[in-house]
């Protein structure tokens, strides 16, 4: 497989195990930029790649924006809220309005679930979901699959275990449906208001006990936690969250020696994660961030590619 | 498909690598500050036998990186993107006399998309251009420093290079090409 | 006169399907049966075709007043007799609301005028629909209400249902509850279940249905009132009838065609069309409201017609509002995908769309017995015809289903002894 079946990458349930391999071993040629002393290359020279980020994000926009620029892409940000009410827009005419400056790349945050295949429906530029509410993050879980591979080898076999509020988010979900295509055996762990209905149906194990789950875990994945989630309490504090799914020096005693530590950002220290283990080598928080830029990378990099046959560009030396 | 004429035996690519090689260090002072690069795939095994010929002869280690040149193409878009493998420079080319080494010459669009690649980790002395077959048509002012062996072809014909490391057998052959 | 000749007379009320032939004269049912003759009548050929008293959707929003350019009287009563419903119930949810005696006389005001199917308006049960104070029921009922509603959201506060229930019982009209617990339903978009899960979207779980069926069938049972919930979606709400009718409870209940065709996996796209409330639920829902209706249990099944906007629907689809249109897809989905595939049979379909809901709504039409009003449907049940939203009467378009293929139609309707649908054209 040497390309992607679809202009759009909207979520890794879209995705077969192929085309999600095919992104991390295209993610590994890019890492080498990286090294470089001029970490640039003129790949995506003269395309235009437009950043339209309608929920506030820091990390993720900035992982996206270096990765064009090294590989030479104009990169616009657009940012704003996502609710029409306050912007004095609907998506549909925002859409039509980027649409008409003729980007190559749409790279879209959003807070509700579908915008991003609204708007792969509306345009036809490639559009890249770089999260919309709590569906998917798909760059999100293949940088971190990118992660798991380079600190473990490979994720075939793994068993990872994702702590957290799972209802609400779309880290969760895309790494679940990576994670299983790739052949990893996932555990969900929190308490049963943040579970969503009938999570087992993607393939996953529940558990309510950090403390028993944690010692068959090659990856223990905390995400970050939110006390009320529009206006509602799920649990009864934070306080309570922490002693019963906080990472700390203790629980993490539990679990194997070789097990590796992740978060997609931004950490709450002393609620999902102590700082001591925050700033252990086996977490690799941010080696996640460093291997965002190069999985961005390869996604635009394949998004952008297409057309004829491969023989075609084989002949041309 | 009509049957693919052999050009080149096992033996004349190892010969005419042989011949590089002197070449090589008679052009470069004998190898001082002399780096070698190989093109993605057959040019990296091409490099590696060229310094291991240069080895032989002047009892000297000549550093040899890899590298990809899809970065650097001028048909992104136009074509499918082929897949990527990683790009390796081990040693720093600024002030080096670098080798650029591949297994057919053609429309020269590659060696430039290299040339700016080698250019992107520096200011090398200078850059050279190694191939096993030029095969002619060049569609950009490039030509090859050193040749193993000059084919003239026509536009359909295709040149396949197998070399022992990566087919098992070796040799040049040129003939129709499929797709056409 | 009229003769429509040749049909296969499908009357659940007086146990009949056969062929026969129906004579109207002056607006009433004149004769039904073999071989009739009337030189001087207008002849209907219905051969081939289905011959049934005319439908009745007991749950439509109109949207008149407030709300014109989504629909209006007059359209949405056209788009009614090209669906071959010849009644239509207007629900109270209009700008302003239909909570005074002036807002039901403006809506008969107009049906009278620009209706082309009979039109009888639903009073909300509270003031404002704000679940607070009963409305002036005697003044409404006057007016012409044949129920009330506060469709859109439960009557939250207990008490006020219980009032509503009770003071109903001097008027003997259904209370119509939309049947859903506020907080448990709150910012869901969707059914909750493995759909919602993988869409990242918010759920309102059946159980949010189903708790306020279940109060409200208490309220029932403690009033002696008629309770008719609306828009039944869940299993358990189907149980939670059909335990109450045992009991002897004075409860009937309705279904959407959508609710019966469709599940919660039909989203994936995150089409808005298919945002609805009570949502689209499980394929196992859905079964066991298919068995509700087999049973008895369920009495009818109203369209839950809710025309939107175009660019209100063109939206994010947490944002979209909850509806879609159906009363010129009803009768040809229900019958492309209950009757041609044996869940129904087209007696117990006309049934469900004819003398269920006039005996939950207690009036007197649905029947081609003699001497009733003369209102017919004709439809032809093997025809192949694609849905295409652009030749709609409706003002509006959001239905799912623009461009699917059914293989039934609604050719021919009678409305008060007029023939106003001739060959699926309306006259006039």
């Amino acid at each position: 497989m040497t390309e992607l079946s679809s202009k759009d990458l909207l979520g890794i349930e879209d995705l077969s195990k192929g085309e999600i391999e095919l992104i991390l071993s295209t993610a590994e040629s890019f890492a080498e930029v990286a090294t470089r002393t001029i970490k640039k290359v003129p790949t995506l020279r003269g395309r235009t790649v437009v950043n339209l980020f309608l929920e506030p994000s820091t990390r993720t926009r900035t992982s996206f924006e270096l990765a064009c620029k090294r590989l030479s892409a104009d990169v616009i940000n657009i940012s704003g809220p996502s609710s029409s009410a306050v912007k004095g827009e609907s998506l549909k005419d925002t859409a039509k309005t980027i649409e008409a400056m003729h980007p190559d790349v749409v790279v879209v945050r959003h807070s509700a679930a579908g915008s991003a295949r609204m708007l792969a429906d509306l345009m036809a530029a490639s559009i890249v979901n770089a999260g919309d509410g709590s569906h998917e993050h798909p760059t999100q879980a293949l940088l971190d699959a990118f992660t798991i591979k380079k600190h473990l080898g490979c994720v075939a076999g793994l068993h990872v275990g994702i702590v957290g509020d799972i209802a609400h988010s779309r880290v969760a979900r895309s790494n679940i449906a990576a994670l299983t295509k790739l052949g990893a055996e996932v555990t969900v762990i929190g308490p049963p208001t943040l579970m969503p209905a009938c999570i087992e149906d993607l393939g996953v194990r529940v558990s309510y006990d950090f403390d028993r789950a944690i010692g068959d875990l090659d990856v223990i994945y905390l995400l970050r936690i939110q006390l009320e989630r529009q206006g509602r309490a799920l649990f009864p504090s934070l306080r309570e969250y922490s002693s019963l799914f906080g990472l700390n020096v203790r629980r993490l005693s539990l679990a194997k020696e070789s097990a590796i530590v992740m978060h997609p950002g931004p950490m709450n220290r002393g609620v999902e994660i102590s700082g001591e283990v925050a700033d252990m080598d086996r977490a690799v928080i941010t080696d996640q961030v460093a291997n965002g830029i190069a999985t961005r990378m390869a996604v635009l990099y394949l998004l952008v590619g297409g057309g004829e046959t491969e023989s075609a560009a084989d002949q041309g030396r | 498909m009509r049957q693919a004429s052999e050009v080149m035996d096992g033996p004349a690519v190892s010969r005419a690598l042989r011949r590089i090689a002197h070449e090589i260090l008679e052009r470069n002072c004998g190898g001082r500050d002399v780096a070698l690069v190989g093109l993605r795939t057959r040019g990296v095994y091409l490099a590696q036998r060229l310094t291991s010929e240069i080895a032989k002869i002047e009892k000297i280690e000549l550093p040899v990186g890899e590298l990809d040149t899809g970065f650097y193409r001028d048909d992104i878009g136009l074509a499918a993107n082929p897949q990527v493998e990683k790009t390796e420079i081990p040693f720093d080319v600024n002030q080096k006399h670098i080798i650029v080494v591949d297994d057919v010459l053609y429309t020269g669009r590659t060696i430039r998309a290299a040339m700016d690649a080698v250019t992107d980790f520096g200011r090398p002395a200078t850059i050279q251009l190694a191939v096993l077959v030029d095969r002619g048509h060049r569609e950009l002012p490039i030509r090859p420093d050193y040749v193993g062996k000059n084919v003239p072809t026509s536009r359909k014909e295709r040149v396949t290079v197998h070399l022992s490391e990566l087919d098992g057998d070796e040799g040049v052959w040129i003939g129709e090409d499929e797709t056409s | 006169m009229l003769l429509i000749k040749g049909g296969r007379v499908v009357d659940p009320a007086n146990n009949l399907d056969g062929v026969a032939d129906v004579l109207v004269k002056r607006g009433k049912i004149e004769a039904v049966g073999p071989n009739l003759k009337s030189g001087e009548a207008t002849v209907c050929d219905a051969t081939g075709k289905i011959v049934a008293p005319g439908l009745i959707d007991m749950h439509a929003h109109l949207r008149q007043p407030g709300r014109e350019d989504e629909e209006t009287i007059r359209t949405g009563t056209r788009a009614a007799l090209r669906g071959g419903f010849t009644t239509v119930c207007a629900m109270p949810n209009t700008e302003p609301c239909a909570d005074t005696a002036s807002v039901i006389q403006l809506v008969t005001a107009l049906a009278a005028a620009e209706g082309a199917v009979s039109v009888l308006p639903i009073g909300a049960i509270t003031k404002g629909r704000e679940g607070k104070e009963i409305v002036e029921m005697g003044e409404l009922v006057a007016a012409g209400a044949v129920a009330f509603s506060d469709d859109g959201t439960s009557v939250g506060a207990a008490e006020v249902m219980r009032r509503a229930l009770e003071y109903s019982r001097m008027f003997d009209v259904p209370i119509i509850a939309h049947c859903e617990d506020g907080s448990l339903a709150l910012g869901g978009t969707m059914h909750e279940g493995c759909s919602s899960t993988r869409m990242g979207l918010r759920g309102m779980p059946a159980a949010a249905e189903d708790v306020m069926v279940a109060r409200d069938i208490c309220l029932a049972e403690l009033t002696g009132a008629r309770l008719h919930v609306a828009h039944l979606s869940s299993a358990g709400s189907v149980e939670l009838v059909r335990q109450a009718k045992r009991r002897g409870v004075r409860v009937t209940c309705e279904v959407t065609p959508h609710h019966l065709i469709l599940s919660d996996c039909d989203l994936l796209f995150y089409d808005t069309n298919l945002k609805v409330n009570p949502p689209l639920r499980s394929a196992r829902d859905r079964d066991a409201l298919r068995d509700g209706l087999l049973d008895g249990t369920i009495d009818a099944i109203a369209t839950d017609h809710a025309p939107h906007a175009r660019h209100e629907k063109e939206v994010e689809f947490v944002d979209a509002p909850f509806g879609m249109i159906g009363l010129e897809t009803a009768l040809p989905l229900l019958v492309e995908h209950l009757v041609t595939t044996d869940v129904l049979s087209p007696t117990q379909l006309i049934e469900k769309l004819t003398t269920g809901p006039a005996a939950a709504l207690g009036i007197s039409a649905g029947t081609l017995s003699v001497g009733a009003v003369a209102d017919i449907t004709v439809i032809d049940p093997a025809v192949s015809v694609t849905i295409d939203v652009n030749a709609f009467e409706s003002c509006s378009r959001n239905t799912p289903f623009d461009g699917v293929r059914v293989s039934a139609a609604v050719t021919d309707v009678i409305v008060d002894g007029a023939w106003l649908l001739k060959d699926g054209e309306i006259e006039g």
